[in-house]
């Protein structure tokens, strides 16, 4: 694939590397010229200077034939309008922006970027999964389905424990999935599945049940 | 007219000052307090320190009631974001948004931004001068 790459700062380097490795051709586009430099010398010649988010620049380095542009300057709105760019001007099949606050991937889904890697979210899911306390993890959200996949832990306090699942008062459009006990094999739930303390709950809910499913399992 | 400005350069500040005198309702927003030295002493609006391309600090704003949004602020990428999250997220019923590369105001004036690049306007009348 041709992967154009805008932003040649750590992460653009890196990036450039790992798919280089993986048999890719691989352009950067980088404003600073030391940084340029330094790319070149490293990895042959996979580094162009210029504005990745002009579209003369793109033009240039023909973004017309590009099977996808990622977007990892430091600057949100610089990402943006580099796959917008690409996207409406080169009709560009994939890009992917770098967002640095979280509250943008709404945004810049609904602005045509096909995905967002936000470093915050990921760093703040990885501590939701770390920290053993929290009671509802999310394990993926399919966002133009409106389901997302959760993890819930029952605490020691919680008032579903020793009860059968049909006695739990799940909201209607969520459901248990997987029950994986702390010494014992996973199972699917049956209706009389006692639940434990430490239970593990894989559910599959929506974003507006989610409070409601996480107050009847975990509620005292 | 509800209208918020973002960006408190010479053009900014101006136009604010310009829209107040009229009697409209604006509201300036600048990332660095000392841009607001440029608003005339006369200024009777409101100049709120925030980013405009954050969501939240557009709230504060009050976007969600204004009847304009004006991106005026240096960077072209910055004014394009805010624009689209005005026109887009908010529904505000006029954008503009100032653009200095040429390609890039003609690229989102097809996709519905009301883009104007001082670069082209300026090297035009010049131009003109020039030539008349």
């Amino acid at each position: 694939m041709y992967i154009i790459i805008v932003g040649g700062g750590r992460v653009g380097y890196y990036l450039a590397r790992a798919l280089l490795d993986e048999g890719h051709e691989v352009l950067i586009v980088e404003k600073n010229a030391a940084f340029c430099d330094t790319i070149n010398e490293e990895m042959g010649s996979v580094c162009v200077r210029g504005d990745g988010c002009e579209a003369a620049t793109l033009d240039d380095i023909g973004t017309g034939r590009a099977d996808m542009l990622v977007a990892v300057t430091g600057d949100d709105e610089d990402n943006l309008v580099a796959c917008q760019v690409a996207k409406y001007k080169f009709n560009v099949p994939r890009t992917i922006a770098r967002i640095r606050n979280p509250q943008n991937e709404a945004i810049f889904k609904k602005l045509g970027v096909d995905v967002t890697v936000s470093t915050t979210n990921i760093i703040l899911e990885a501590i939701e999964k770390e920290v053993p306390t929290h009671p509802l993890t999310h394990l993926l959200t399919l966002s133009d389905k409106g389901l997302e996949i959760v993890e819930i832990r029952i605490p020691p306090e919680s008032k579903s424990i020793g009860k059968l699942v049909k006695e739990i008062p799940r909201p209607e459009g969520s459901k248990l999935a997987l029950i994986i006990p702390k010494d014992r094999k996973p199972r699917m739930p049956a209706p009389s599945t006692i639940l434990r303390e430490g239970d593990q709950i894989i559910a599959l809910t929506t974003p507006e049940l989610e409070t409601e499913l996480r107050a009847a399992l975990t509620g005292t | 007219m509800k209208i918020v400005i973002m960006g408190c350069g010479r053009v900014g500040a101006q136009l604010a000052g310009l829209l107040d005198t009229d009697g409209h309702e604006v509201t300036i927003l600048d990332t660095d307090a000392y841009s607001f030295r440029r608003l005339a002493p006369t200024f009777g609006g409101t100049a709120l320190i925030g980013n405009g391309v954050d969501e939240a600090a557009l709230r504060r704003a009050g976007i969600e009631g204004a009847d304009v949004f004006v991106a005026l602020t240096q960077g072209d990428n910055r004014n394009v974001m805010a624009a689209q999250i005005a026109k887009h997220i908010f529904n505000v019923p006029r954008v503009i948004c100032r653009i200095y590369d040429p390609l890039r105001q003609e690229l989102y004036d097809t996709l519905g931004i009301e883009a104007f690049s001082p670069t082209t306007i300026f090297a035009q009348l010049i131009k003109e001068k020039i030539e008349s």
